[in-house]
């Protein structure tokens, strides 16, 4: 039965993505970059997902599981970074670390 | 030895001009550690060699059947199929003026010697005085017109550098810098006239030119029409006459030999030399010779009237060579060629004399140059006086005088000539007698009268004034019998196309010409009285408004100054930021407004370059999707 | 017939309602001032998403989002708030929105992005073939003791790399955690 249709879910993903997108560059609090960050990947899952169902296939559903490792482990390295960063600067203000200009 | 055109070569014309050359560069190299005597002996010698080589040149011309010679020394360089060579062309007109040049200047140098003795430029002044001459005689010996232009720029740069021999003060350095600007416009309508020529008629050789443009172009050709107005506007500037007159008096500045020499014997006379050697252009273009004669016909008043009102002796003098110069041009554009260059050396003769004996005055009275400060110079300085007199009778054109021969021989030629006309025989006339009215003038302020300044009557003084005396003494004898020499420039210049009829005129045009300079004489005897006799009165200048507008050289300057140099200040002044520069630095603006956004860009923050990566992929996506869509 | 239809359009609006709620709580995750709700948020717009999931017929993919992504690593980062002290000084870092100007650009970033997107979705041609059924958890296993095992194998590698990482850097500085 043709339920939801796949532009539909692209669509879904799309926005999804760009709200990310968007907190990722407007946020200084480097916590909050990590969990636009995960909104992204979140909405990459929902792609592939829905693109897996579309042609019925399983193969979208183990896409979304590597994407979830991914993601757990990321957050796990990042957060320890995260305290890291407070440690040296005490602040989480990501526009601190500008060593890297010119 | 013959050229290619049959002219003889000769090795004496090829060296002519370059000894007072070798001297000016010896005297710059070497210039204060020469002596006066080394220095004086070095310049002196050098014209002298110069002069004696012009003689040697006139010999040799009389036995030449065609009365040229001429001398390649190098090729200089080839336009097209044009080729410019260093090459002197000697014929009756060049041979006259460079007598008058080495001879004149000669004697001149001798009288400097003297004169700038006490100077402490001494060297730098005989070597530019050297150069000078140098440059005068390339002038007048090119045989094409880039050589000439060449010898006209360099007569214009020592002008200026005499001009504003002392620079200590700042007026001989404006009045030098007057000087090169107006004679600047001048040269630049006259480069633009010899490029004309070379457009239309493809050589720079003035015996090619004559004679193809003679061969080419009918009378009243519009090519012709302007080239020659072209060069008249070279001929004007350099020659002070109508509109660019305003240099001259100011250019009394510069020490008194200097204005013997450049502006009155030589360089004021350059520009006559240039319109009798394109004679061929002038006489294909008959309206341009009309203007040649009218010019010169409102020279001759304009400066006549300036000169009846001055105060200081050698702005008279200016004026009156302003004047004479003016003659000049009258008889070159009625077309008495021959008479114009005539009057040109007699004039050579006289007003040398005149400038040189005011020098030996302002000397003795310590550069006073005032004449209502100076007066009865008669008794303490008899001989300058009668040295004085014999010139103003030359320039009064008096019977027997040079000058008699020589303007006479322009006035007869003006009643019947097809490009003058009976109008300006009657400002001739005029001009003849505004000159001898001045001149009365000039010689009762000056030397009869009481005298109002102490002659400064010591030994050294009258040392000095004797050994100054030797040049005057022969220029006074050139002045008096100069006449007598005869002229035969008929090889130069064809008449076939303007023979002037005398049978028409009337009778009586003789006799006048003769008795005016002695009506203005008798009118003056009595208009002066007060100048001349011994009265307890003193004298003061006029001044009046209209004495005050004629002795600024009847407001030519503050024409010039309201119409061209305050516009020009002003725009200078408006333009002082320079918009052509503003929009070159836009170039550089933008490539700096570029360098602060990527500079930027690169701030070192994460969420930035985040964006950039943004940026990238939407650009990537939309040139893609423009790509395909 | 009817029924079908009716619970073919009953799965639309449900899902169309899961994903308009994951959306919210996703703009607010990324605009909130305090650590915490932004976390709280983020919760709620997974488990929206699960719904979602589980509307398309991936009820596994469901349930490990909520197990997974909502359990334990949104766990994570609230413990790691809680235990460092994270969320306290979240005011002082408190983006300063000066009104809206901050968010302008990006928001046309994004926008432009999305819309890119959506215009290469919408024209790509794609739903005329598909029809839609459930694929379970059994499918799933069997693909990834299939065909995808080096993959696992990999991600558990990566998994052990995250974890020793994570491990170091969180230490204290005196027991050696530094970078």
């Amino acid at each position: 039965m043709n339920a939801i249709p796949l532009e539909h879910v692209l669509i879904f993903a799309s926005i999804l993505f760009s709200i990310g997108f968007i907190g990722v560059i407007v946020r200084k609090n480097t916590l909050f970059m990590l969990m636009s960050l995960e909104v992204m990947l979140n909405s990459v899952g929902v792609a592939f997902i829905g693109a897996g169902s579309a042609w019925q296939q399983a193969d979208g559903q183990v896409m979304f599981i590597l994407i979830l490792t991914l993601a757990a482990s990321e957050v796990a390295v990042g957060l320890a970074l995260l305290i890291q960063m407070h440690r040296r600067f005490k602040s989480l203000n990501i526009d601190k670390l500008n060593r890297m200009r010119g | 030895m013959i050229d290619s055109y049959g002219f003889f070569e000769s090795p004496t014309l090829a060296l002519l001009p370059f000894y007072p050359l070798i001297s000016f560069l010896l005297l710059i190299v070497f210039a204060k550690r020469l002596s006066w005597l080394q220095v004086s002996f070095l310049s002196i010698g050098a014209i002298a060699i110069s002069a004696l080589s012009s003689l040697v040149m006139l010999y040799q011309l009389q036995t030449q059947e065609l009365q040229i010679i001429t001398v390649k020394l190098w090729s200089w360089f080839s336009v097209g199929h044009a080729e410019v060579n260093i090459s002197f062309y000697l014929d009756a007109l060049s041979s006259v003026m460079i007598m008058v040049v080495s001879g004149i200047g000669l004697l001149i140098h001798i009288y400097a010697a003297f004169y700038m003795k006490t100077d402490e430029n001494f060297s730098r002044f005989m070597a530019y005085m050297n150069l000078f001459i140098v440059a005068m005689l390339i002038l007048v010996l090119a045989d094409n017109l880039v050589l000439l232009y060449l010898g006209w720029e360099g007569v214009g740069l020592c002008s200026f550098l005499l001009i504003g021999f002392w620079y200590q003060e700042k007026a001989n350095v404006l009045a030098a810098r007057k000087a090169f600007i107006v004679t600047r416009i001048g040269d630049t309508a006259m480069a633009i006239g010899l490029l004309m020529l070379f457009n239309t008629l493809g050589v720079f050789n003035i015996v090619d030119v004559n004679q193809t443009a003679q061969n080419s172009w009918q009378a009243g050709n519009d090519s012709a029409y302007w080239i020659a107005l072209l060069l008249l506007g070279g001929a004007v500037g350099k020659s002070a006459q109508l509109p660019l007159q305003t240099w001259l008096p100011d250019a009394m500045a510069g020490p008194t030999p200097v204005s013997a020499l450049i502006h009155a014997a030589t360089m004021v006379t350059a520009g006559v030399y240039l319109i009798a050697r394109m004679n061929g252009i002038f006489l294909l273009a008959p309206e341009v010779m009309q203007y040649v004669a009218w010019l010169g016909a409102f020279t001759l008043l304009l400066a006549g009237i300036a000169a009846l009102v001055q105060t200081d002796i050698k702005r008279v003098l200016a004026y009156s060579t302003m004047s004479q110069i003016g003659y000049m041009m009258l008889a070159l554009g009625a077309g008495a060629w021959s008479a114009g260059v005539f009057h040109l050396m007699t004039h050579a003769f006289f007003k040398a004399l005149l400038f040189l004996t005011a020098g030996s005055v302002i000397l003795a009275l310590h550069h006073q140059q005032n004449l209502f400060k100076m007066g009865g110079l008669f008794k303490k300085l008899p001989i300058e006086t009668a040295l004085f007199f014999i010139g103003l009778i030359c320039l009064l054109a008096l019977p027997g005088t040079s000058g008699f021969f020589s303007k006479e021989a322009i006035i007869t030629e003006l009643w019947s000539s097809p490009t003058a006309g009976a109008g300006l025989w009657w400002c001739a006339i005029i001009g003849a007698l505004l000159t001898s009215i001045y001149s009365c003038r000039l010689f009762f302020l000056a030397f009869l009268g009481q005298s109002r300044k102490e002659v400064h009557n010591t030994d050294g003084i009258g040392d000095e004034l004797s050994r100054l005396r030797f040049p005057l003494i022969i220029l006074a004898l050139l002045s008096l019998f100069g006449g007598l020499i005869s002229l035969d420039l008929s090889s130069v210049f064809i008449t076939n196309t303007s023979i002037i009829e005398h049978s028409k005129e009337p009778r009586w045009l003789h006799p006048v010409a003769i008795i005016t300079p002695f009506i203005g004489i008798v009118f003056s005897w009595f208009y002066f009285k007060r100048y001349r006799q011994n009265t307890g009165i003193p004298i003061v200048e006029s001044q009046t408004a209209l004495v005050q507008f004629c002795r600024n050289g009847l407001g030519f300057d503050s024409l010039f100054d309201l119409f061209i140099v305050r516009p020009y200040c002003w725009l200078a002044k408006v333009n002082r930021r320079d918009i052509v520069d503003q929009v070159i630095m836009l170039n550089a603006w933008y490539i700096s407004l570029w360098n602060d956004v990527l500079s930027t860009m690169q701030n070192g923050k994460l969420r930035w370059y985040a964006a950039a990566l943004g940026l990238g992929v939407v650009c990537f996506a939309a040139a893609l999707l423009g790509g395909n869509g | 017939m009817n029924s079908i239809m009716s619970s073919g359009i009953n799965i639309e609006l449900f899902f169309y309602l899961a994903a308009v709620m994951a959306i919210i709580a996703s703009i607010k995750v990324i605009s909130a001032h305090n650590t915490v709700h932004a976390l709280l948020y983020l919760v709620l717009s997974l488990l929206a998403v699960a719904v979602c999931f589980y509307l398309m017929g991936a009820p596994f993919a469901a349930g490990l989002e909520v197990i997974v992504y909502a359990g334990a690593i949104v766990v994570l980062f609230v413990f790691a708030v809680m235990m460092f002290g994270l969320g306290t000084d979240e005011t002082l870092n408190a983006p300063q929105i000066r009104g809206l100007s901050i968010w302008t650009g990006p928001i046309l970033l994004a926008t432009a992005l999305l819309v890119e997107l959506i215009y290469i979705i919408s024209h790509s041609g794609l739903q005329k073939q598909l029809s839609i059924d459930v694929v379970d958890a059994k499918q799933v296993g069997i693909l990834l003791y299939g065909p995808y095992l080096l993959a696992v194998e990999i991600a558990s590698f990566l998994l052990l790399a995250g974890l020793l990482a994570g491990y170091h850097y969180a230490k204290p500085e005196e027991q050696g955690g530094h970078l």
